[in-house]
């Protein structure tokens, strides 16, 4: 359900970040999403698509790159990659006294746009 | 093109929630924000609280809850200060909407805040509301497994309570194996095991939040 809320705020970062640039269309967004978060990617591009309906954001990707939590084993050292349910003991030792880090960012990293400042040529399609 | 942006998505969000907190400072209130699963014991904490706080620690509470004002009318029949927000079906709640429940509340005669987020174990954890301690309501009819299952919210919590203890043996809840988990993700939070019901592990519980409030300062002019 908190998807809708976390999509409105992305589309208003990238709207405003291509204002910023001039840029006349947003073909992608670059997202960094920790895997301790539970956002589910196909519901946040649903609610863009939607609520992106008319604005230059309207059919742009949203490309999700994951950051992964990793569990630390205070008993052996052994690293590995975990997502909830977390495992409660380390794949190597039998160990449960286990450390997890990272795996909660939810940033917009960049856009890609087309027609930024800079660009000299005309739009055939605008006016 | 790409164009870095760079940006947490809730900055906007973690912006309101800066400026609810500094306008708490400013009158000396300290603000928590109590999350949990529906029914794990989130005003019965409150309200337990309450009858054992000092007389001179006075008591705010702001309700969050998708619809009804059941544990506002609860509140309020406690004589504590409540006002309600209803998010209408959004399942956290955010700091606009505290933002809007503090002109509500006679603040100036409030030292401690309790904020009531919406039962659940998901959203809540990804906004920032302005508060200065998350306490995060676990109960034992919920099983042992939380914080395995939802690390995000176990990992931001300043204090984890674990509610219910009187049905310890009735759930077969393992403390050791839910202390476990939430070592994993959290290495300083203090766990206070506790009954609201019978009262049994709540003097612990109110010594560490009494610390609180000494460590939270009291601006000399707040009666001004």
């Amino acid at each position: 359900m908190h998807e809708l809320t976390v999509t409105e705020n992305i589309l208003n970062l990238v709207l405003e970040a291509a204002q910023k640039a001039d840029a006349r269309r947003i073909t992608a967004v670059n997202l960094v999403i920790g895997d301790l978060s539970s956002f589910v990617d196909e519901s946040v591009q649903f609610y863009f698509d939607l609520l992106s309906r008319g604005t230059i954001a309207e059919g742009a990707v949203l490309n999700f790159r994951r950051e992964h939590a990793v569990a630390t084993c205070r008993e052996c050292g052994h690293e590995f990659q975990v997502s909830p349910p977390l495992a409660p003991f380390c794949p190597n030792c039998g160990g449960y006294q286990l450390e997890v880090c990272g795996g909660q960012g939810l940033a917009v990293d960049s856009i890609e746009v087309s027609d930024a400042t800079g660009s000299e040529e005309a739009d055939p399609e605008c006016q | 093109m790409q164009l870095e942006v760079k940006k947490q998505i809730l900055s906007a969000n973690d912006q309101v929630a800066a400026q609810n907190r500094a306008r708490l400072d400013t009158i000396g209130v300290l603000a928590i924000n109590v999350m949990a699963s529906p029914g794990a014991g989130k005003t019965s904490l409150i309200l337990a609280t309450a009858d054992r706080l000092p007389r001179e620690v006075r008591l705010g509470v702001i309700e969050g809850d998708l619809a009804s004002r059941i544990d506002a009318d609860i509140i309020a029949s406690h004589n504590i200060p409540v006002t309600q927000i209803n998010t209408g079906g959004s399942c956290h709640l955010d700091a606009p909407m505290i933002q809007t429940a503090l002109d509500q509340l006679p603040l100036q005669n409030v030292r401690l805040l309790f904020i009531e987020n919406v039962g659940n174990l998901v959203c809540p954890a990804e906004f920032e509301l302005g508060a200065h301690l998350d306490v995060v309501v676990a109960s034992t009819p919920e099983g042992h497994d939380k914080p395995y299952k939802y690390p995000g919210m176990f990992a931001r919590a300043d204090v984890v309570v674990l509610n219910k203890s009187d049905l310890l043996d009735v759930f077969d809840f393992d403390v050791a194996y839910f202390e476990r988990g939430l070592r994993m993700v959290n290495s300083v939070a203090p766990l206070f095991v506790l009954s609201c019901r019978t009262g049994q592990g709540l003097d612990a519980w109110l010594g560490w939040l009494l610390d609180q409030l000494d460590c939270h300062a009291k601006p000399a002019d707040a009666s001004s």
